[in-house]
């Protein structure tokens, strides 16, 4: 077990790339630098959340994961910061690849957890994904996601809430990131569990109660350590984060009608193709709600 | 406000948390260009065309802009009209230039000029030749949305009139717009391509727009790879020798089709839950022409008075919405009752056979999902009566 005393501090913040990002290590990794911190730090990982040492340390978490990484071993004990320092140099770095597709396949399964949910949310209420590229989802921020579970088979792409489709990032720095590090579940289990985020289908993007706590107050950068402080405080109490949910009494059946969308024309008339595909597809959403509703009220009664 | 604070929302209102950075050195670039003027070897309309920013627009041929005609209207919106004209068309100013209080103005003027011209000179043949030519090298990029496989789209305005809209990109294959990728665009008005231009273009050129019907390719790909099914996609997107659309005004490009289904542990998230699909209406193509023709002009279906069969329908959705992994997409094919079957189970499957992982899933998959779980305590009940309401008291036992 490491010797290390866990206690987070805020250090502040400090300017990313524009963005202000808040930084907080506990004392072992501020002297040391952990190998997590530095792999969260390194350009292109934006995406990935922390997982935390308590997951990674259950060996139960990793079940399987001595078949797909080679160097399993020590490649788990780099991440941990538990590789002897005596490894040779040019092994270090072949191990290095190992570690990181460890850390993906640790953190696809970290993420489906309520403390790795909890923790990309915080990341998604701030758009760390970014947001979604279609004019109508205004802004709307986008999650994670991979096609398939399977690593080296398909990069990551972005899932927007409101149109409920993929992008592609548009860098090409997070689009060669590996999509099984996030896996096919992660954004649609966050709303399963989240009913209340589940985005509106028209208005501007809702940034959720971090974001508002963050703009009420006008000292930007500290109220969102603040609340990063409190959300850590939340989760070592191991307080139940789905409080946040309580979505009993929302209803999604009829959303789609309040869907805004794109009416191709030419000098103001409708092009006749297009047209009618809409009103094909606008016929499938009426048919698609009628049913919902129908299922709502024999539900109900 | 301070200063930290203003950083954070003008960031958020840029909405370029990301991918902007191998663009800044082009913007640096950006800011001095308001000022300089061209060099004599080049005309004004080349030096605009080739400024950071720029890209999207096509140069238009002077004698289009020498003819009084194509130029109706649009002195009223542009001040210093004459000063203008001279500078787009590199035309000596007269002697009396010098009342001209300041070159900026001009040149503000200019582009505007140019950019009216612009919006009507790209809905000619010549326009839209030049158009093309940009689209196929990919001078505009492609489509983000991962389902329309990078097909190229064009630029277009949500405005004809100037000062309202940024320019915004259309697709054909989704026929949905998108903001441009990079911040350097955001300083270009819509107007400048107008809201027709698109249209026509793919109206013109229907060879590069795809029909509003897609089938899945042949179930021999299921079979395949998932590597070699990439392959299989692009090619149907990319034959256009073996498409054929009956509507001879329609697209006749094979369209990119694949509508992306959302799954929990392999499960397809049932409609039934709260945060099941809603809009995969908005991408979804019939198989066929003639079924757009079973809904009317007022966008009802025809023949539909006693409701319709909706298992039947539910199918019918699910071999649309086949996913992009072949592998996955074998569990579609399953008759109806086991499609019920299936979402009944799914999210108990997420719990009870994510152990088994039944669906097209290897047994690399996740096999820490009922610990990873646990931490949910309460939500797990809330998230199960969610579902299918009615019949989940089996599954909890
Ligand atoms: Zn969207
Ligand atoms: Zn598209």
């Amino acid at each position: 077990m490491s010797p290390r005393v866990r206690t987070p501090i805020i250090l502040g913040s400090s300017l990313q790339g524009g963005n202000w990002v808040c930084v907080s290590i506990d004392f072992w990794s501020f002297f040391f630098s952990s190998w997590i911190s530095w792999f969260l730090s390194s350009k292109g990982n934006e995406y990935f959340c922390e997982v935390e040492e308590d997951f990674i340390l259950d060996r139960f978490n990793l079940t399987g994961l001595n078949n797909e990484v080679a160097n399993y071993p020590q490649a788990l004990d780099l991440i941990t910061d538990q590789l002897d320092d005596d490894i040779q140099d040019e092994f270090r770095g072949s191990l290095d690849v190992q570690a990181r597709l460890l850390y993906g396949l640790i953190h696809a399964r970290w993420i489906v957890t309520a403390r790795g949910l909890a923790k990309m949310l915080e990341k998604y209420k701030r758009a760390e994904f970014g947001r979604c590229p279609r004019v109508l989802c205004q802004q709307q921020p986008l999650l994670p996601v991979g096609l398939t579970d399977i690593p080296y088979e398909k990069s990551v792409k972005l899932y927007c809430g409101r149109c409920e489709d993929l992008y592609s990032p548009k860098s090409s720095r997070h689009g060669s990131i590996d999509g099984a590090y996030f896996g096919t579940t992660f954004p649609h289990l966050l709303f399963l569990v989240y009913p209340t985020l589940i985005p509106p289908k028209s208005g501007p993007a809702d940034l959720g109660p971090l974001s508002t706590a963050a703009g009420a107050s006008s000292s930007g950068a500290g109220a969102i350590a603040g609340e990063l402080a409190r959300s850590r405080r939340r989760q070592k109490e191991e307080a139940p984060m789905i409080a946040e949910g309580g979505g009993e009494d929302i209803n999604t059946a009829n959303v789609a009608l309040k869907a805004e969308r794109y009416r191709p024309k030419i000098y103001g008339f409708q092009v006749n193709e297009i047209a009618k595909l809409q009103r094909w597809q606008e016929a499938m959403r009426d048919r698609q709600v009628k049913r919902l509703e129908e299922m709502e009220t024999q539900g109900a009664t | 406000m301070d200063p930290s604070q203003a950083e954070f929302e003008e960031e958020a209102i840029s909405g370029t948390g990301e991918g902007d950075e191998n663009m800044e050195g082009v913007e640096e670039q950006d800011d001095g260009y308001t000022s300089s003027t061209p060099t004599s070897t080049l005309t004004w309309i080349s030096w605009f065309c080739s400024l950071p920013g720029h890209e999207y627009f096509c140069e238009v041929t002077e004698d289009f802009i020498e003819d009084d005609f194509n130029l109706t209207g649009l002195n009223t919106m542009v001040p210093f009209w004459k000063e203008a004209m001279e500078m787009v068309l590199d035309v000596e100013p007269d002697e009396d230039a010098s009342k001209i209080p300041d070159v900026s103005i001009v040149e503000s003027s200019a582009e505007m000029l140019y950019g009216l011209v612009h919006q009507r000179y790209i809905l000619t043949r010549p326009g839209l030749q030049s158009m093309v030519e940009k689209y196929e090298a990919g001078i505009f990029g492609s489509c983000p949305r991962v389902y329309c496989a990078g097909c190229n789209v064009v630029p277009c305005g949500r405005s004809d009139l100037p000062g309202l809209d940024t320019v915004k990109l259309f697709c054909p294959n989704c026929n949905d717009i998108y903001v441009p990728p990079s911040s350097r665009f955001q300083g270009v008005d819509g107007a400048f391509f107008g809201t027709t231009f698109a249209h026509l273009f793919f109206q013109t050129y229907r060879e590069l727009s795809p029909a509003p019907f897609w089938r899945a390719s042949t179930p021999s790909g299921a079979s395949l790879s998932p590597r070699s099914s990439t392959g299989s996609m692009s090619r149907s997107s990319t034959s256009p020798g073996t498409f054929f659309n009956p509507n001879p005004h329609g697209g006749q490009k094979r369209a990119a089709g694949y509508v992306y289904v959302p799954r929990i542990y392999g499960f397809k998230v049932s409609e039934r839950a709260k945060s099941g699909p809603r809009m995969q209406w908005l991408r979804l193509r019939p198989e066929n022409a003639d079924e757009l023709d079973m809904v009317d002009w007022r966008g009802r279906w025809i023949d539909d008075d006693d409701g319709y069969d909706e298992e039947e329908e539910e199918e019918m959705e699910d071999k649309r919405m086949e996913d992009f992994d072949p592998d996955a997409a074998d569990d579609d094919d399953d008759d109806d009752e086991e499609e019920e079957e299936e979402e009944v189970q799914e999210i108990s499957g997420s719990m009870r056979h994510a152990l088994e992982m039944p669906v097209g899933q290897s047994a690399r998959t996740n096999p820490t999902v009922p610990r990873a779980l646990e931490g949910l305590g309460g939500g797990r009940l809330r998230m199960v009566r969610q579902w299918a309401p009615s019949r989940h008291v089996e599954v909890q036992g």
